[in-house]
């Protein structure tokens, strides 16, 4: 009993500690078109169990793989069919809905061109953009971003808004401003006092001045919080699953009323930890279907506070990698390869399964343990990055993700 | 006393200790290099107030204890609502039937009063038997942050903290062990030899649990046999990928399942199974996988606990290991990147000494590289936290308060999101500046009435900061404004 309460605590705080997100504006971004963009990148920390949450319910081997932990559709809880081969967790329903009205689709047996094991590497990969883990400090998103402002779309001057964030997700660290939010209360310092600490900072240190500068900016934007916050006044929140539930819907929701503001960002970046699930992982019923549960509460809270903007919108939720095929000996998954990638919003032309399925039997297997993966997950992002936000071709390939040349933007994922 | 030697005592209290108090300065600034040396040479001295705390073990089976006694009194208090609705249900049953109409109602309203006395039982229950793991906890942040507050320079103590978080585990996971785990594991070893502290760490029943060994168990072992359970290689990868070698620095993933392996059976006595010795490390032979292991590509021979020290103190005097840590370290101490001289010697030092540490840290003081490059580490929020409440004269510090700015500030205590530990460079701190100044405001508030913030200027930064902050402190509207602004000037937070 003492082993439960501890480990579901660490999740509860693991969740916590590592939510926050951050954005930056393009308020001209694709107005030519008569379109206005929005791209929110969520990214899961610990690396999602990709079988554990689009399960090939059609694979001959599938059961065999995985036992009586394998999802099925006619399990206790059943899992929710996608297609005649795929069926997605049970914990899912709003994203289960959305890839029936088609404003989802999913991508399997995708991963970066990482294939170590380690989540730090693995998550360097993933939000830089670059193959080589630590070769650079900047992540693809806020270069998309420069590239975009380069091109004239984006004037990153009207841009620099404001940080409260303690640590900014790697994916849109760079150049281009960024500002970022943390849910949770505080006493703040006065305008007056922001102001000539600036004015300090502007003489002594500029990259504290810039990085100040930014919050000032969101302060200016005005309160994101809705009236239903539920951290506004009150911290005591509901414990354990409950409490997760409530936080990432809240982190979402608030970075979507953002998004959603006519001169409000257009594109930002949420991390959520905890999925790194090597014991007692509990697709069908436990803590990965906990942590699901509160994903889609998260993307329906999205959609809602989206508004009109939703159909503007495109959601694309990634991980650093996957994990083994098989169960471990403690009833969980270690560190592997081939996973899943979630796109949702109403600019998608969704309602498919977008897979190269590598089969499960072992020699199919990556090293004889992991999901192969088949689909370079840096095609899916230069897909949206060109189509969605309009980055040009040949600068997806040289300064987003470098050394991408032969690796083409799929096509037709919005639209 | 010249202004560079002033600047340079200011220098070794930011970038090795933990920052200036009232007199501080001029206690040091005939020789600020040899002041550090000496705090590092001064017998170490165990925290004389953690002598009334209780070891890991034992705050652990306290904790234990008290979740079985509050389970235990619900569950009665359960038992004794039930008796009490079963008497009201059967004398009802004597009195005419109701309208079936009614009956469905009543029973909806019987559903939720049992929910309601379900939740008063435990809530009763929680009353009557507090969790101690919260106190325990605050008391050991107590402690710990007053010894950084109350240190000459606090060199040492830089290092307990920097190790901790080296070796990290999570509070989130087992609080009631995780100020005892430091005060065990890593504090007496900080000054003396990296296997020590490897071993030490590694070994520790919080760890074990942390990192997932204490369930992990050879296939081939006896438990893996009967039970069918198996390997957890967490530990096994997180010793070599972030206490030891270094990520990318050769191992492979046999290497792990390997070194894993060689680790099952290091676990710990069950809370339940013994008042006594419950939480105390234990090597279980029915979990680990018999036989001989290749680690790196050296045979280790069977022998039980053993074998997992001998690839530890293997793994300590490790060359990737030297490097990793003298880059760490340097990185942490005096630049997100790092003079390579410096690093080199650190590195040379480590390796030549088999791993003293007290050698290691000299040789980073010393090093005249240590000292030439410009002030550009961001403090950590916990090093400023503790830096403002220093140079405001203050010697103590509301753990409950103090516990608070830091999960505001995102470094919580002892929490890490990740066996990573925090980061410690510029970029992950830096879009933190809003909050940082909510927090300096808020201290600031209360420290007005005390503080003077040109005697802050005069006797604590000793005059050492840009005409800039003079103007702006003396031009601040407040003196809780001019204490802000102070603290959260370039010169207060890099280092």
């Amino acid at each position: 009993m003492t082993f439960h309460r501890h480990l579901h605590s660490r999740r509860e705080a693991l969740i916590g500690a590592g939510a926050l997100f951050a954005w930056t504006q393009m308020p001209k971004l694709a107005r030519a078109e008569g379109r206005d963009p929005r791209l929110l990148v969520i990214v899961l920390r610990g690396a999602l169990d990709g079988l554990g949450a689009v399960a090939p319910v059609g694979d001959p081997d599938w059961i065999g793989l995985r036992g009586d932990r394998a999802l099925v559709l006619d399990g206790k809880t059943p899992a929710l069919p996608l297609d005649a081969f795929f069926a997605l967790n049970p914990a899912m329903p709003n994203l289960h809905r959305l890839y029936k009205a088609q404003q989802a689709s999913i991508i399997h047996a995708t991963a970066t061109p990482y294939r170590e094991r380690s989540h730090f590497d693995g998550q360097d990969v993933l939000e830089s953009g670059v193959a080589r883990p630590g070769a650079v400090d900047t992540g693809w998103l806020n270069r998309a971003l420069m590239a975009l402002a380069s091109d004239g779309q984006v004037d990153l001057r009207g841009s620099r808004a404001l940080g409260v964030g303690a640590v900014t997700p790697l994916v849109v660290r760079g150049q281009a401003p960024v500002m970022s939010w943390i849910p949770q209360k505080l006493l703040l310092a006065s305008d007056d006092t922001r102001a000539r600490l600036l004015d300090l900072y502007q003489h002594t240190d500029p990259k504290l001045a810039v990085a100040l500068q930014a919050r000032i900016r969101l302060a200016a934007l005005g309160p994101a919080a809705g009236p239903d916050d539920p951290f506004a006044d009150n911290p005591a929140l509901p414990p354990g699953i409950a409490r997760i539930r409530a936080y990432v819907a809240e982190v979402a929701g608030t970075a979507a009323r953002f998004l959603a503001k006519p001169d409000g960002p257009r594109v930002g970046a949420a991390g959520f930890v905890g999925w790194d699930t090597h014991i007692n992982e509990g697709a069908a019923a436990g803590q990965l279907a906990n942590l699901l549960g509160a994903l889609d509460g998260a993307l329906a809270a999205i959609e809602t506070n989206m508004g009109e903007a939703w159909h503007e919108t495109v959601v694309a939720v990634i991980t650093e990698f996957g994990r083994t095929a098989r169960i471990n000996g403690t009833d969980g998954t270690d560190h592997g390869q081939g996973t899943v990638a979630f796109l949702t919003g109403g600019a998608l032309k969704g309602g498919r399964m977008i897979a190269d399925w590598p089969g499960l039997k072992a020699a199919q297997l990556y090293e004889g343990r992991d999901l192969k993966p088949t689909t370079d997950l840096r095609a899916v992002l230069k897909g949206l990055l060109r189509d969605h936000l309009r980055v040009d071709e040949r600068v997806l390939a040289s300064t987003v993700f470098p050394d991408s040349a032969d690796v083409a933007p799929m096509a037709g994922l919005v639209g | 006393m010249s202004s560079s030697a002033k600047a340079e005592a200011i220098l070794a209290l930011n970038r090795f200790g933990m920052g200036p108090r009232p007199g501080s300065i001029a206690a040091i600034e005939t020789d600020p290099r040899g002041a550090l040396i000496a705090e590092l040479e001064r017998p170490y001295a165990a925290l004389a107030a953690s002598s009334a705390l209780p070891s890991s073990t034992k705050a652990f089976r306290t904790v234990a204890d008290a979740n079985a006694k509050r389970q235990a009194r619900a569950t009665l208090a359960k038992r004794e609502q039930e008796a009490k609705r079963k008497q009201m249900a059967d004398a009802s049953a004597m009195a005419p039937p109701a309208m079936a109409e009614g009956a469905t109602q009543d029973s909806k309203e019987q559903a939720s009063k049992e929910q309601d006395g379900k939740e008063m039982a435990e809530k009763a229950a929680a009353d009557a038997v507090p969790d101690p793991g919260r106190p325990i906890y605050l008391q050991e942040v107590k402690i710990r942050t007053e010894a950084a507050l109350n240190a000459d320079i606090g060199l040492t103590e830089r290092l307990v903290w920097f190790w901790s978080n080296h070796f990290c585990i999570s509070a989130d996971k087992i609080q009631s062990m995780s100020g005892a785990y430091e005060r065990e594991a890593i504090r007496p070893h900080v000054l003396g030899r990296f296997v020590d502290m490897l071993l030490a760490a590694e070994g520790h029943p919080a760890m074990l649990f942390y990192l997932d060994n204490t369930i992990s168990m050879g296939a081939n072992s006896t438990a893996g046999i009967n039970r069918s359970r198996g390997l957890n290689e967490n530990l096994a990868r997180e010793t070599l990928e972030l206490h030891t070698l270094g990520v990318r620095s050769g191992y492979t993933q046999d290497d792990v399942i390997s070194f894993a392996n060689v680790l099952t059976g290091w676990t710990w006595v069950p809370a339940g199974g013994d008042p006594e010795h419950g939480g105390e490390f234990s090597f279980n032979p029915r979990l680990h996988e018999p036989g001989a292991k290749t680690v790196l590509g050296k045979l280790y021979e069977d022998g039980e606990v053993e074998q997992g020290r001998a690839v530890l103190r293997d793994l300590a005097i490790h060359p990737a290991t030297a490097t990793h840590i003298a880059g760490k370290l340097a990185r942490h101490f005096v630049a997100d990147v790092p003079p390579p001289a410096l690093v080199e010697t650190m590195a040379k030092v480590f390796h030549d000494t088999g791993g003293d540490l007290k050698e290691v840290t000299k040789a980073m003081v010393s090093s005249p590289e240590s000292w030439t490059g410009p002030a550009t580490k961001l403090k950590l929020p916990c090093e400023w936290t503790v830096g403002m409440v220093r140079a405001a004269g203050m010697t103590q510090t509301d753990p409950v308060r103090f516990t608070a700015g830091q999960t505001l500030l995102g470094e919580r205590l002892w929490r890490p999101p990740s066996p990573k530990g925090y980061a410690d460079d510029e970029a992950t701190w830096i879009d933190g500046m809003g909050r940082r100044l909510d927090i300096a405001n808020n201290f600031s508030e209360r420290a007005a009435d005390k503080v003077d913030p040109q005697d802050v200027i005069e006797n604590v930064l000793g005059s050492c900061v840009s005409a800039d902050v003079k103007q702006a402190v003396g031009r601040a509207e407040s003196r809780q404004q001019a204490l802000a602004l102070l603290f959260m000037s370039a010169e207060f937070q890099r280092r």
